[in-house]
């Protein structure tokens, strides 16, 4: 019965479906036109709000324009920003702090993230469920994150100081306030929102292993850890560096949770290179030398990112 | 029963010691991860002084306090002002005249809360449009220089954000587009269509061309196969690449914060500047923080499945 009235339906479907005679006199628009039509608008709207923009901010950091003061005449300065920039001891510190943040977060979450993956692949019941609820916090709005994390990292009232005093008598711990800490909160943050990121990139790289590798490897008398060195990790390594790729390059940019959660502080502790680049261009209205500052970034970004690639291209082989 | 056999002497599958640790290890990782959300839930149910007591508060008496707060803007009255007024008519008045202040108006989060959801759907649909038509042009016809578009497409996404937020801050103060939600929505499409186009093309590439090719002889133009054929069959990949969109413009927070100030600023800049008295209002912060992070828990455990295709899907491809 309820097969007839399906078949009943698509023939239906399939009969209004014919295109009327118009079609048959008008074929559309050629391939190159619908081409063209297609492709067009995206390329257009990616022109105008992202390359003229870089345009303009590689423009402006040769100048010693003030966006607060729109009224004031450009001067062209040439590289001046550029050598004050360099010059300067105080980028190098934000660089430093921003490379602290990238390679530990990123290692924090190699680890969990690869073992979480390991333990899941061994699909135990259930495992699907509490897969959704680890990828839970990397869904959330980070610059909230920040928020929160910051009420939770009270050193007398806050639950985190409370729970690791339950384990260890070490006194109120204050997380943000403190500039041994600070540089930990950020990165404990960082790698309980994105551990579950990495997990499940390794995750599909487990699964894309076929499994007679293993049964070969049983026959040939491999013990785990052979298996795990021989078989496993060539196999995931791929996803786990593109996983630290795309990782590594929002990390690099990190802004909206550090500046909720730590503001850079204390001192200059946290202060990472899009926070400060923040302050220079829109608290002290440094335009141009900001500019210049963020055509570095872009450069370094860019730069890392395709000798990355380069060497992620031969681990592949 | 034979399959439990089988598995107790394949070399492939764990033994059920190794499954049992495993199940362990990851359920006790789940749980401590969701200690800090189920906190932030609970913060929003307490009454201020309970938010900071010392030691932290389990147990307590449950309040709406917070989400009173978050919703309207009260002041402080004198005593004999208080004793002057009428007996409040709402629950609400009540709870706040308890603390001597009375609500002088709503507060502007339910304002913040619209603007996150127009911004956020209307730069998803925009996005997902123009990404889908792009993909297929991409996917299914010769374009000059096709490998540089798409790498330049993709490349756009490597920028800080506040490296563009600069001459965009600009650009938009010219054209009138700092704080409207036009410009938020032109702005967050921008960031995400390189996202939609990369995800779209890989789905669409999957359809085969067969099908298209069937359509044509049939008699359909290439605009109305496209339409009838290949959107209907790319259904699961434009919502995967939907929710991305949305998860993005609902999460963002730097351009909103430079970009926005009163009349289309999202959420997420409003959250942390809910002041109480003496600092921030915890209780009202985490309530804020619930009503905003809800939909996208529920929307994760909803749509598991297409998320977990999604984010898998770039990796998997290359």
């Amino acid at each position: 019965m309820s097969q007839t009235t399906a078949t009943a339906r698509a023939a239906t479907q399939a009969a209004t479906a014919t295109p009327g005679p118009l079609a048959y006199r008008v074929r559309g628009l050629s391939d190159r036109a619908i081409a063209w039509l297609f492709i067009s608008p995206t390329i257009a709207l990616l022109l105008a709000i992202n390359i003229f923009p870089l345009i303009w901010t590689i423009y402006l950091s040769f100048t010693n324009y003030r966006a607060n003061q729109p009224g004031r005449p450009i001067k062209w300065v040439g590289t001046r920003n550029y050598e004050r920039l360099l010059g300067s001891e105080d980028i190098w510190g934000y660089l430093q702090a921003t490379a602290h943040f990238v390679c530990w977060t990123m290692f924090l979450q190699v680890v969990i993230g690869f073992g979480l993956a390991l333990m899941i692949n061994r699909q135990f019941k259930g495992a699907g469920f509490w897969t959704t609820v680890i990828l839970i916090p990397m869904m959330l709005s980070p610059a909230v994150v920040g928020v929160f994390w910051t009420y939770l990292y009270q050193p007398q009232t806050g639950i985190f100081s409370y729970i690791v005093n339950l384990f260890v008598n070490v006194g109120p711990l204050d997380m943000i306030g403190s500039v041994d800490l600070a540089p930990w909160s950020i990165i404990l943050v960082d790698t309980w929102m994105w551990a579950p990121y990495i997990m499940l990139l390794c995750l599909a790289g487990l699964r894309s292993i076929p499994e007679y590798l293993y049964e070969a490897a049983e026959i040939d008398r491999a013990n785990a850890l052979q298996k795990f060195w021989y078989i496993t990790l060539p196999r995931v390594l791929p996803f786990l560096m593109l996983a630290v790729l795309f990782r590594g390059i929002e990390n690099f940019k990190m802004f909206d949770m550090v500046v909720e959660l730590t503001s850079g502080g204390p001192g200059s502790t946290t202060e990472l290179a899009s926070i400060n680049l923040k302050r220079e261009a829109f608290e002290k209205w440094r335009t141009g030398y900001s500019s210049a500052f963020a055509v570095i970034l872009f450069v370094t970004v860019f730069g890392l990112g395709n000798i990355y690639v380069k060497f992620l291209n031969k681990v592949k082989q | 029963m034979s399959v439990a056999s089988d598995r107790a002497f394949s070399v492939v599958e764990p033994t059920r010691r190794a499954r049992t640790v495993a199940a362990v290890l990851v359920i006790a990782y789940a749980f401590v991860a969701m200690v800090p959300l189920v906190w932030i839930f609970l913060t929003g149910f307490k009454s201020p002084p309970d938010s900071i007591a010392y030691p932290p508060k389990v147990v307590f008496e449950p309040s709406l306090e917070g989400y009173v707060n978050l919703f309207t803007n009260r002041s402080r009255q004198t005593p004999e002002y208080m004793a002057s007024l009428p007996p409040p008519e709402t629950w609400y008045d009540a709870l706040v005249r308890k603390r001597n202040m009375v609500i002088t108006g709503p507060s502007r989060f339910a304002d913040r809360y619209m603007n996150s959801i127009v911004i956020g759907f209307g730069s998803t649909f925009l996005a997902v449009f123009l990404g889908t038509l792009a993909a297929y042009g991409f996917s299914r016809f010769k374009v000059p220089l096709k490998d540089d578009l798409m790498f330049f497409i993709l490349s756009t996404r490597m920028m800080p954000p506040i490296a563009v937020a600069i001459p965009i801050y600009l650009m938009y103060r010219t054209l009138g587009l700092s704080d409207t939600h036009l410009g938020m929505i032109l702005l967050y499409t921008a960031v995400n269509i390189s996202l939609a186009v990369w995800l779209l093309k890989g789905f669409i590439d999957e359809i085969p061309r067969e099908y298209e090719e069937a359509a044509v002889i049939d008699g359909y133009s290439r605009l109305q196969a496209f339409f009838k054929v290949v959107l209907p069959q790319a259904r699961t990949g434009i919502a995967a690449t939907a929710i991305f969109c949305l998860i993005f413009a609902w999460n963002e927070y730097a351009f909103a914060l430079l970009l926005t100030s009163g009349e289309a600023q999202t959420a997420p800049p409003f959250i942390p500047i809910i002041i109480g008295e003496g600092g921030l209002d915890w209780p009202a912060v985490a309530a804020g923080t619930t009503l905003f992070l809800v939909p996208i828990v529920v929307f994760t455990i909803v749509l598991r499945n297409q998320l977990l295709r999604g984010i898998t899907f770039g990796a998997v491809r290359k």
